[in-house]
């Protein structure tokens, strides 16, 4: 499940992130990567496993970079996921 | 082949798989870590509930799954203490404060679960918490791949693979598919369009004649996946030989604590007696998690075998494909 990091604590390595309108409590230390608030993340039992890079979640980008799918009805799907704007 | 159960629930509940019935048959994998946990290893879940002073920890799914003899759900009302949990941060913390009570938390998954476990150990230790202990019974995703792909009676043109195993693992864990077996193979997200998306790209590299492993879940997955998740798996957990529902021994397969984590260890801790452990008759999940039958094939589907009275696993479990196919179907 993504959820939206709304409160950090780098410390004791946790935040509270955000999905639907309902907020939890997941741990970060298996995240290299700086979180700031905004940031989304994947979590799986409890533990954040991904930093959701932003820009990629907009688009399939794969399918958008395939010259190919210019003609492709495909093309045009826009993601429309968990990932509010 | 989708080797993900999420991604079994999603082309089915998506409609996808209704959409391309006449033009390509999906066909779902040993995805779902509740359906290959091995039937004795349900069966010795069961003697551990039955001990006393001990309360199983677990992930909800485990519960209903029967076993040769009975189910976690039956032990319950039998008096058994079994707990579900979100997580096992807070099987630990329980733990802490129910010092006189021996906590056992299902260690069940894949590559994605085996690092959170590794941390509630890390937690245990810290907290100097002794009660705590995991019962292994995690599965890797590669070994199971090649098991796939080295039966000569299946003929997979190509894999959906599981994108939060590939978070954990990254993309060139799984480079093996392309290039030592010339089969395509597509990371997936979990949104409809990823599904559509390894599906275009799948037949792409068939009209193509060519095979890779391409990661389509790019805002996630990375060439190395998680580093550090990797590493704490490393710390705690060594690589065993385990048994898989339908597939039987694979090798290197699973993940057994190492032996300095003994203390943490539910299986050197508790050896219970474990009585012959048997399938549930009649049914099919083995051939189902192989990719032999579809779940609508085994004679006891919507028949026998609900999701109200499951008769296997791969109907209990919300990510197995007989539920996935019970609930989403035409
Ligand atoms: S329908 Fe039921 S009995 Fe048949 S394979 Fe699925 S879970 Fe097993």
């Amino acid at each position: 499940m993504p959820g939206k990091v709304v409160e950090i604590n780098e410390q004791e390595k946790w935040a509270i992130i955000e999905c639907f309108g309902i907020q939890n409590k997941v741990y970060t230390p298996l995240i290299e990567e700086d979180i700031v608030l905004g940031d989304y993340l994947m979590v799986h039992a409890g533990y954040a496993i991904g930093k959701i890079d932003i820009e990629e979640a907009h688009n399939l980008s794969l399918l958008k970079k395939h010259p190919k799918n210019l003609e492709n009805p495909l093309h045009s799907w826009r993601y429309a996921g968990h990932i509010p704007q | 082949m989708e080797v993900c159960g999420t991604h079994t629930t999603v082309i089915a509940k998506s409609g996808i798989k209704n959409l391309l019935t006449n033009y390509l048959e999906l066909r779902s994998g040993p995805g779902c870590p509740v359906c290959v946990t091995d039937q004795s290893d349900i069966d010795r879940i069961i003697e551990l509930a039955r001990m006393p002073n001990t309360i199983i920890a677990s992930f909800g799914d485990m519960v209903r799954v029967p076993g040769t003899y009975s189910s976690l759900e039956l032990e319950r009302a039998r008096g058994a203490h079994v707990k579900i949990f979100y997580s096992p941060h807070e099987a630990v913390t329980f733990a802490g404060k129910y010092s006189d009570m021996k906590i056992i938390f299902l260690g069940v998954g894949f590559e994605t679960t085996a690092p959170a476990i590794a941390l509630s150990i890390a937690e245990a230790e810290q907290q100097r918490i002794k009660n705590y202990s995991v019962l292994s019974v995690h599965k890797l995703v590669p070994p199971v791949m090649k098991a796939l792909l080295n039966d000569p009676e299946l003929h997979i043109d190509g894999f959906i693979l599981p994108g939060h195993v590939c978070t954990i693992t990254g993309r060139k864990a799984f480079d093996f598919i392309a290039s030592k077996y010339n089969i395509p193979a597509v990371i997936a997200g979990f949104e409809p369009a990823d599904i559509l998306q390894a599906i275009y790209l799948l037949l792409q590299q068939m009209v193509d004649e060519k095979a890779e492993t391409i990661n389509g879940y790019t805002r996630l997955v990375h060439e190395d996946g998680n580093i550090k998740a990797k590493e704490i798996i490393g710390k705690y957990f060594e690589p065993i030989d385990a048994y898989w529902r339908g597939f039987g021994l694979i090798p290197e397969s699973g993940l057994k604590l190492k032996t300095v984590y003994s203390d943490y260890d539910a299986d050197e801790r508790f050896p219970v007696k474990v009585p012959e452990s048997l399938p549930p008759e009649g049914c099919s999940c083995g051939e189902v998690l192989r990719g032999k039958l579809t779940p609508g094939e085994c004679p006891l589907f919507a028949s026998i075998c609900t999701p109200s009275e499951p008769v296997g696993p791969c109907m209990v479990s919300t990510e197995g494909a007989c539920a996935a196919y019970y609930n989403y179907s035409d």
